[in-house]
């Protein structure tokens, strides 16, 4: 069974500074970690691979340092990576890159399953994965949270989605896209060996030409989004402790206020 | 194509109005303004803003070949599920009416499902112009495939300029297809909505990197204009049983209604009746509660308020509740009118979920607390004091 993973590096803490002339981030001196929410992509790749053999490729796109991303992943245990890297892809919206990566994942090859994270850390958008799987037009299922099945030979798997008030079994052919969510797994540390292996780790690099890529759809130009402004919100809070010689004195005054604007009978 | 001005560069100098031919600079709040569709990319006001450089051209944006006139209407996907109708659509019901009123368009509602067709009457009663609906036995229950083909044959069709979408579990595994179909721009998770005076663009904003930075994103070249919406940052719609409205019933062929995934069954899985994305009130506990029996305290408060039970991730990981109950980067963002944190530190991660909640409650025996920061009412104390004091005097009235 061969495993497509969708890894994407973002920064380690969502403490962030932003270049006001340019609306980018300042990346700068921040460690560069994998999408925490792809980690669990990862794990359920490799287990997938344990149980029915195969092959598990992962593949961001990024700037050169992405390669990083790609590292940690073989120490995981992933077999392979590609860095999908050009600088005609800067400015990539999510339609751009989900675009970039199915054009990637389609000089792959041959795959069954597609995972990507439920959303990544630093946009929060969680378009990239269904956008991935439109562009290949392959079926998606979103927010899974367990692999029930999979018939290797009907080619066919069974899915929990987890949805807002429960979750809802589901079945589809191979190949499939899934985003999972951090509830499917326990994603494993890196191994010794693993580490070994990440040491001597070169990934394969895809240019935009290498992808065949339309230049109409990637980066900047094939962003319809535009971000006007970038700014640090101002918190609602009013930072007031609630004075009082007691808790019981602390609290009627809560109370009373929660009264008063009919929060609470 | 595009051109914008770096806000934080310009200083009202307004050098640059006189050099505009197509008279499509202006000045807001003491910076300018650039009306992109008047302007056609001429260059000079760059050449006179040359100190300060706070205007940019984009050169190497794609231009749509739409007719961007054509796209005229604000549409609210109305999500339904089981026939039970997503509280946030009335939400976008509201928000979008004044949108409409703003432009001077329609306000439409797209009611996708089996048997449904029963459902527009309530829509037009609470704001849509006209409902358009797909009402087939192969849209029953909620796939990717079907509903994102039927959406987007309806925005081929009917050409709507503004398509809002709730950011639900359904909303935001869909649309990002339809987007993909309709090759436009979509925003996600959007707390923000707005008009822009001179260009008439969407102004759409949303929280990015947990909440800690806000971004206004518009989609200046192509149409539709999509969002998904969180729930709870709008006003529901009212509702006005004498408004009248027309309805379109649409057929589609039945090989564009084909999912290739199916449904097997659906689990329901609360702990309590309440849906943590859709309470009013939450009582969250965290690692201040010590272990798992504590949260009974939680519980009662909450059940006391009609409230829901929420949690940290602390909490969670503890293994004192389920996952469904965390709040947070990682776990529900959740925007009720009243949230109760009791035992939180307040870390980066939670209040990205919490922050943007009505009145915030905290509750905890550190007075550095970063919860606090974002409290309303702070309350600094043991919250096993705090709790039984508050059940005692909300029960004696
Ligand atoms: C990638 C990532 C994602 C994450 N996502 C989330 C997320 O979605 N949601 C989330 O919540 N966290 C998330 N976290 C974890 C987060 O960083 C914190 O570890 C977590 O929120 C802490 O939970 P807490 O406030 O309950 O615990 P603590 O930080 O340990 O705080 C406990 C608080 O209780 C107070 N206290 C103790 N005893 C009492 C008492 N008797 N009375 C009153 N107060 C008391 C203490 O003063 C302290 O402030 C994430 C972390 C990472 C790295
Ligand atoms: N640049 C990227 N390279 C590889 N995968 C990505 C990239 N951006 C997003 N993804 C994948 O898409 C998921 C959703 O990301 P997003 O839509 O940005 O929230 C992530 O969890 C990743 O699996």
């Amino acid at each position: 069974m061969n495993i497509v993973v969708s890894i994407k590096q973002v920064p380690g803490t969502t403490k962030v500074a932003i270049n006001p002339a340019t609306n980018t981030l300042i990346r700068a001196g921040v460690e560069a970690i994998i999408n925490p929410f792809d980690m669990y992509a990862i794990e359920e790749a490799i287990r997938l691979r344990e149980k029915f053999g195969g092959k598990v490729t992962c593949i961001t796109m990024g700037p050169p340092q992405a390669e990083e991303a790609l590292k940690s992943a073989i120490a995981m245990g992933a077999d392979e990576g590609i860095l999908v890297s050009d600088r005609a892809f800067a400015g990539s919206d999510t339609l751009a890159t989900s675009y970039t990566l199915a054009m990637g994942i389609k000089k792959l090859g041959q795959f069954d399953i597609i995972l990507t994270g439920k959303q990544a850390m630093d946009g929060d958008t969680a378009q990239v994965g269904p956008g991935i799987a439109q562009w290949l037009d392959i079926p998606f299922i979103a927010w899974v949270k367990k692999i029930e099945d999979v018939k290797k030979d009907a080619k066919t798997i069974r899915v929990e989605r987890m949805m807002d008030d429960g979750y809802e079994v589901l079945e589809g052919p191979l190949p499939i896209l899934l985003s999972v969510v951090k509830e499917i797994n326990e994603p494993r540390t890196e191994s010794l060996r693993g580490k070994m292996k990440a040491k001597s780790f070169k990934a394969t690099v895809y240019s935009a030409k290498d992808i065949e890529a339309d230049p109409d759809f990637i980066g900047l130009r094939g962003s319809p989004t535009i971000v006007n402004r970038v700014f640090v919100p101002v918190r609602s809070g009013k930072k007031e402790l609630v004075e009082g010689a007691t808790v019981e004195e602390k609290v009627s005054k809560v109370v009373a206020s929660l009264r008063e604007s009919k929060l609470v009978n | 194509m595009a051109i914008r001005v770096i806000t934080e560069k310009c200083v009202g100098c307004k050098l640059c109005i006189p050099t505009c031919a197509q008279g499509a600079i202006s000045f807001v709040d003491k910076k300018a303004v650039i009306d992109v569709i008047k302007c056609n990319y001429c260059g000079a006001c760059i050449d006179a803003c040359k100190k300060f450089k706070a205007i940019l051209i984009e050169i190497d944006r794609k231009v749509s070949d739409q007719d961007l006139s054509l796209y005229k209407g604000i549409w609210v996907y109305a999500e339904q599920r089981n026939g039970e109708m997503a509280s946030v659509v009335y939400e976008l019901l509201g928000e979008g009416r004044k949108l409409a009123e703003q432009l001077g368009e329609e306000l439409s509602a797209v009611l996708l499902g089996d048997g449904v067709t029963c459902q527009a009457e309530d829509l037009i009663q609470h704001g849509a112009d006209n409902v358009y609906v797909v009402d087939n036995p192969k849209l029953k229950d909620f796939q990717d495939d079907t509903y994102a083909m039927a959406m987007a044959e309806l925005c081929e069709e009917y050409k709507p300029n503004i398509v809002l979408t709730g950011a639900t579990a359904i909303g935001r595994s869909f649309i990002p297809k339809v987007a993909v179909i309709l090759e436009t721009g979509l925003t996600a998770d959007c707390t923000q909505l707005g008009i822009d005076d001179y260009t008439k663009l969407l102004l759409q904003t949303r929280p990015a990197f947990g909440g800690n930075l806000m971004a206004t994103i518009t989609c200046t070249n192509f149409r539709p204009q999509m969002s998904t919406v969180r729930h709870k940052v709008f006003k529901k719609a009212s509702k006005d049983v004498s408004r009248k409205g027309k309805i379109f019933t649409k057929v589609l062929a039945d090989d564009l209604l084909k999912s290739r995934t199916k449904l097997i069954e659906f689990v329901k899985e609360m702990e309590s009746t309440v849906n943590l994305s859709e309470a009013d009130i939450i009582v969250s506990g965290g690692r201040g509660l010590g272990e798992a029996k504590n949260f009974a305290l939680v519980r009662e408060l909450a059940e006391l308020i009609n409230g829901a039970v929420g949690a940290s991730r602390a909490a969670v990981d503890a293994g004192w509740i389920p996952y469904s109950h965390q709040v947070g980067q990682t776990g529900k963002t959740v925007c009720p009118k009243l949230y109760i944190a009791c035992g939180i530190s307040g870390s980066i991660q939670h209040m990205a979920g919490m922050q943007s909640s009505e009145t915030i409650i905290a509750i905890n025996k550190d007075p550095n607390a970063p919860i606090f920061e974002i409290a309303t009412y702070g309350i600094v104390g043991d919250l096993f004091e705090v709790i039984p004091a508050m059940i005692s005097a909300i029960k004696n009235r």
